[in-house]
């Protein structure tokens, strides 16, 4: 039998059609989703559809340094000449990946943890857990994570990593709630009765629970990490100039204000549009799944 | 008896939704005389605190909303008050007793601060800090709670859930209202605990012959507690009689239906439900809305909306089947 | 009592995190790759000089022994030279503190006050022009990096408009009133000065609008959606129908409970205010704590690193103790349940 024909996927497929229903009538997400959806694409075909991609990178022409917005060049021109317009689409791309990267990197451990600790509450096991956790959050996490990127040499892979190394207890955090208040259930407990392996209740009974608040946080999250990230390049300790970081980008044309406003403040346009974009679906989903605060 | 104390006509209501307009109340006609103790049935869902709700002018709105319809409290129209003169409506006129004593008392505050305001606020005559403390007691040691001294410094969660609502009682009894509207009082609590609770609402109501709005949907509490019945039905009240007059003669399908649910003792048995479900008020059934479950609908009950019209002494009901007679 | 019981538990607690994040920010600092001694002393410095610095600073000696030198001089108030300023590190806080406290306090003042007024105005009108107003305010105040709210108000309203000035904490011409707390507005309301006064807050004004308005949003948006929940509930429509003023009924029985999550998340509001105060204090010139942080992260200065992470770790736990404190003060539910040892 066909995958699309077996009955858990139809089933499966019309809880998805019924969620992507009400989703789509809610038209705060529908414009957040048209601006990420907008924003992935101009960040995966930057070198198609910018104007000028090779200004993406070190290229000087200091002929047409510093142009105010114009047709040839909507965004404007840097110091070195190069067009913002590209830059901000590449710009995309290191913003996109910063949050992706991230939570790809932080949402397993964390939601293991999680699962683990909530499951095994009250524990040792929970103790370690959740007082590692709570030292992590014992700092706010742009500190920390300015402390890590201190230490390492600048780049916009240390700052990845360092962000990743503070975002993970926000999610153990989060599923150690909803995890130790699923595990008194009756279907986990029925589970356990029926004597079910440990992964199978963690994985297959508690985890499909938190799916939902896990996938708000997460669309929240792609904004706040794309912030944090800005935020690094932005002092200089995230991506190094030339690299067209939009953080980067706002730090030096901060350096030409007020005169030459566009340097900087087009990307910092950009940075908002991406992360109001992830925002609106967060509050989406939050509505969708009528959670509480994620 | 005297003339009417509260008297509702053609109240409807809506409530704007996510999904379009909800017709909750299709045309309210209800009259309570003074002393008088009303029994008010119906499905849960049908419209009965929405009706009371607006009679306090408590209705939350939005999503709310009063589209027609006259409130008469002693001849004066509820709705079209000032909201100064609706505050002594509240309290000294009217006072409300909800069903979830749990839901109604404000959790962050204690019970003393709770029901002094309202002592203070919902009185007819202005009193003092000390006499307003008093009073507070005395009402509570009226509602038979233990330590009303202590129960004045606790908060909700501190008390039981019994003991919620015997605070409640205190309080819509403490403003000494001319008419005490109770809903559902004991549906939230346990069933050792109705009964205790039933019983002191009643000795408490006759004590101070306070006129009475009995909400329930159980035709059992009823018989207990009114001295005439109306029963509703998705948004309006389709019979009403004297308690007696009702349950021996009962007409609309409705309420026979709701007779034949109630599990006899002697008779053995089941009881009987009613088929089908109360109707979905975002495209409510056209003509009478109880006709997709009415074994005796017809073409008329389609097309048109009965009225209440009177077809025995004091005994109103509104389906077709009756109004030839 | 159940306050006292709270606070004791949550100090143990704090001790502990404390203990950890010692941990956490020593092995950031030491393990992690590069040479602070070299970048300190230059490339051009003799072998036996790095050498000697080495020694001095017991990197030569295994981890847990530099962790024991670490902790003990930091449990004894010494946290070390600064490997630039060669300065003891201690002193540096105790100069640059006060004046990054001031400024986030003084933001926590803003954003908590506007953000619970914008938010209940907008819930208790929900559904109108103001609600509206209020929610792309917020929209735009939390997807807005503090930075670019700083750059553009340095911008426009100093040197477009120039209603504010740029840079620092007083002008030139305003002597500096005498040294008691460090914190220039408050030495200046004890010491009678009030000219410094007014300038000192005017300089303020940027910088701390700036931090302030992203968590502004934050609590507006909270404070809008539960105001306008609890004003469905039956306790509501309850103490209306009992004939309590519906003025009355607002600011005590619905402002009450609807603060609850507000001040819970004002924790979190607070992070990101001492993380944001490194970005606005370095555009507006701010010679702060957080600026200080900046520079030695930027030249490598481990000691100054830690000592800022662990102080600014330390100034997050009293802030959550204090929220925790209030937040209980507000909710009886919670204050009572520790009261049963919950």
């Amino acid at each position: 039998m066909a995958f699309w024909r077996r009955p858990g996927f139809q089933r499966r497929w019309d809880t998805f059609k019924r969620g992507w229903y009400k989703f789509s009538k809610n038209p705060v997400s529908v414009v957040g989703l048209f601006f990420v959806v907008a924003v992935s694409f101009l960040a995966v075909f930057a070198p198609f559809v910018a104007p000028y991609p090779e200004h993406a990178g070190r290229f000087v022409n200091f002929s047409e340094a510093s142009q105010p917005p114009s047709l040839q060049h909507p965004f404007g021109t840097d110091v070195f000449g190069r067009d913002i317009l590209s830059r901000v689409f590449f710009g995309f791309r290191y913003s996109l990946m910063m949050g992706v990267v991230v939570l790809v990197l932080v949402v397993p451990p964390g939601v293991v943890l999680g699962l683990v600790a909530g499951y095994w509450r009250g524990t040792w096991i929970d103790m370690v857990i959740m007082r590692v956790t709570d030292v992590f959050l014992a700092v706010p996490p742009l500190i920390l994570a300015l402390a890590v990127c201190s230490v390492l040499t600048p780049s916009v892979f240390n700052a990845m990593m360092a962000v990743s190394l503070m975002w993970w207890p926000w999610y153990a955090r989060l599923v150690y709630g909803l995890a130790s208040s699923l595990r008194n259930e009756f279907f986990v407990q029925a589970a356990e009765v029926a004597g079910a392996s440990r992964p199978h209740i963690l994985f297959r009974e508690i985890l499909p629970n938190c799916v939902s608040s896990i996938f708000t946080k997460m669309s929240l999250d792609m904004g706040w990490v794309i912030l944090i990230g800005s935020a690094l390049s932005f002092v200089g300790l995230g991506a190094q100039p030339p690299t067209p970081d939009l953080g980067t980008m706002v730090a030096d044309g901060a350096k030409y204000l007020p005169d030459q406003w566009w340097i900087a403040i087009f990307p910092a346009l950009a940075i908002m549009i991406t992360v109001l974009g992830f925002n609106l679906i967060g509050d989406g989903f939050r509505d969708l799944f009528a959670l509480e605060e994620v | 008896m005297t003339g009417a104390l509260l008297h509702v006509q053609g109240l409807k209501v809506e409530f704007k939704v996510y999904e379009g307009v909800l017709k909750v109340l299709n045309g309210v006609q209800m009259v309570v005389h003074e002393g008088e103790r009303m029994g008010l049935v119906g499905e849960a869902g049908c419209g009965k605190t929405t009706t009371m709700k607006c009679v306090l002018r408590i209705l939350p709105s939005p999503p709310g909303k009063i589209t027609a319809g006259q409130i008469l409290f002693h001849g004066r129209d509820v709705l079209k008050m000032t909201f100064h003169q609706v505050q002594r409506v509240r309290g000294r006129g009217i006072a409300m007793i909800f069903q979830d004593p749990t839901a109604a008392l404000n959790p962050v505050f204690t019970i003393g601060d709770q029901l002094m305001s309202v002592i203070k606020y919902g009185s007819r005559d202005s009193l003092g800090a000390r006499e307003v403390r008093s009073r507070a007691v005395a009402v509570l040691h009226e509602v038979q709670l233990p330590d009303p001294e202590r129960i004045l410094t606790n908060y909700p969660i501190q008390l039981s859930g019994g003991m919620r609502q015997r605070v409640c009682i205190a309080m819509a009894l403490s403003t000494e209202p001319e008419l005490l509207i109770a809903d559902e009082p004991t549906t939230s609590l346990d069933v050792t605990i109705q009964d205790q609770i039933l019983r002191l609402l009643n000795a408490l109501v006759e004590r101070r012959s306070t006129s009475v709005i009995f909400i329930t949907h159980s035709l059992g509490v009823v018989r207990e507690m009114a001295d005439r019945v109306y029963v509703m039905y998705a948004g309006s009240i389709i019979e009403s009689a004297a308690k007696e007059e009702l349950f021996s003669n009962p007409l609309h399908p409705y309420t026979q239906g709701l007779m034949r649910a109630v599990p006899k003792l002697t008779g053995g048995g089941i009881a009987e439900g009613i088929p089908g479900r109360i109707p979905d008020y975002l495209n409510p059934p056209a003509g009478c809305r109880f006709q997709p479950r009415c074994p005796h609908a017809w073409a008329r009950c389609v097309n048109e909306v009965p009225t209440l019209h009177e077809v025995g002494q004091g005994h109103e009901v509104a389906c077709f089947r009756f109004q030839e007679q | 009592m159940g306050i006292l019981k709270l606070v004791g538990k949550r100090l143990v607690l704090s001790v502990f995190v404390l203990f950890g994040l010692s941990i956490l920010i020593f092995l950031i600092s030491r393990v992690l790759p590069g040479d602070p001694v070299r970048m300190a002393l230059g490339p051009r410095a003799p072998e036996w000089a790095v050498q000697n610095m080495r020694e001095q600073m017991h990197l030569d000696k295994p981890l847990y022994a530099q962790y024991y030198y670490w902790l003990s001089g930091a449990l004894r108030g010494d946290l070390g030279q600064s490997l630039f300023t060669r300065r003891a590190v201690v002193d540096d806080i105790k100069e640059f503190l006060p004046a990054t406290m001031e400024l986030v306090l003084f933001a926590g003042v803003i954003m908590a006050v506007f953000g619970i007024l914008l938010g209940a105005v907008a819930g208790r009108y929900s559904n109108t022009w103001v609600d509206n107003s209020v929610r792309i305010f917020s929209y735009v105040g939390v997807v807005t990096p503090s930075f670019v709210f700083a750059i553009l108000f340095l911008l426009l309203f100093g040197y477009v408009l120039r209603w504010f000035p740029t840079a620092g904490r007083l002008s030139p011409g305003i002597t500096r009133p005498q040294v008691i707390t460090g914190m220039v507005t408050l030495d200046a309301l004890v010491t009678g000065n009030f000219a410094a006064l007014g300038d000192a807050l005017w300089h303020m004004v940027l910088p701390a609008v700036s931090l302030a308005l992203g968590g502004m949003a934050q609590e507006a948006r909270i404070t809008r959606s539960t105001i306008s929940d609890n004003l469905r509930k039956d306790y509501i429509a309850a103490a209306k129908g009992f004939g309590i003023p519906e003025r009355f009924v607002t600011l005590k029985y619905l402002l009450k409970p609807s603060l609850i999550p507000t001040v819970s998340i004002l924790g979190l509001d607070f992070a990101s205010l001492l993380g944001n105060a490194f970005l606005v204090e370095l555009i507006f010139n701010w010679p702060g704590f957080s600026r200080y942080g900046i520079n030695a992260m930027l030249r490598k200065d481990l000691n100054a690193v830690s000592a800022v992470v662990m102080v600014l770790g330390v100034v997050f736990v009293i802030v959550n103790i204090l929220v925790d404190l209030v937040v209980a003060g507000l909710d009886p539910r919670i204050r009572l349940g520790a009261e049963r040892g919950k």
